[in-house]
């Protein structure tokens, strides 16, 4: 998918190196990109925590925690954020096993497994595209809640 | 981020302050670990009053550390979580397995009175 800045009020794309350090940047970056839009409190976590979850896969299963790029790209059109989280490692072989709760192919790092299964929930809608070999982009949206409604 | 821990009675109290990610939780995880096996204490507590941020990572440092109190008959239990991190606490599933309480208080009462059960 393709993110075409005319469509968008407003698009902030920063590159990172895959270190895990970088995960709560990543995280207040994108706090301080929607923050203009006055959002709820839980809206705001929820983007947050969506991200810290795209990035942190990116680094743990993309790069498998050798170096990298990981590329964030905020876009705004109203109340509605869309933002994608891109690395060039890996890539995955079976998206809808990914997906799944609970699956991890990390058990020995602790990982719960939970990453997309939170991402899900938190944001409107998720896309993923990857390929083995190819990197994987998640691109997740949404429409920040009505302060007034 | 940074840790302590207290024992008290049968409770090992672990205070985080700041964000759980997946950038510190094997600091977390090694420093838990130690502070359990050295101690006397049956379950861990955590109070999460002053945690500021949680994401899945934290989620499966919780389960770890389930893991290994259960392994010595005992339980985990996490205090004062705020509505933001409860957002996640209550999507994972977490709940079935580890109880949040609103109060540090609360929770050492509840996992002693576990014990003598």
């Amino acid at each position: 998918m393709e993110i075409t800045a005319d469509k968008f009020d407003n698009k902030i794309t920063i590159t990172m190196r895959a270190k895990s350090q970088n995960e709560s940047f990543a995280r207040v970056a994108a706090a301080a990109f929607v923050a203009p839009y006055d959002p709820l409190l839980n809206d705001l976590t929820d983007i947050k925590t969506a991200v810290s979850e795209a990035v942190t896969n990116a680094i743990i299963h993309g790069y498998e925690c050798n170096d990298g790029l990981v590329t964030l790209t905020f876009c705004s059109k109203d109340d509605e954020m869309l933002i994608s989280v891109s690395d060039d490692g890996v890539g995955i072989e079976d998206i809808e096993k990914a997906r799944e709760p609970m699956y991890t192919s990390k058990p020995e790092m602790e990982r719960s497994g939970m990453g997309f299964t939170v991402m899900e929930t938190f944001m409107d809608s998720v896309d993923v595209e990857s390929a083995p070999g190819r990197g994987t982009t998640v691109i997740m949206s949404k429409k920040l809640a009505n302060r007034a409604g | 981020m940074s840790l302590t821990s207290a024992e008290r009675g049968v409770n090992l109290v672990i205070s985080i302050t700041g964000d759980i990610d997946q950038h510190n939780t094997e600091e977390l995880r090694v420093k838990i670990d130690r502070a359990f096996e050295r101690s006397h204490c049956k379950h861990i507590i955590f109070d999460f009053s002053a945690v500021s941020f949680m994401d899945s990572s934290g989620i499966g440092l919780l389960i770890g550390r389930y893991k290994t109190a259960s392994a010595k008959g005992g339980t985990v239990a996490i205090a004062g979580m705020t509505n933001e991190l409860k957002r996640i606490y209550n999507i994972s599933g977490l709940k079935k397995i580890i109880k949040s309480f609103d109060t540090l208080e609360n929770a050492e009462d509840r996992a002693a009175s576990k014990l003598r059960a």
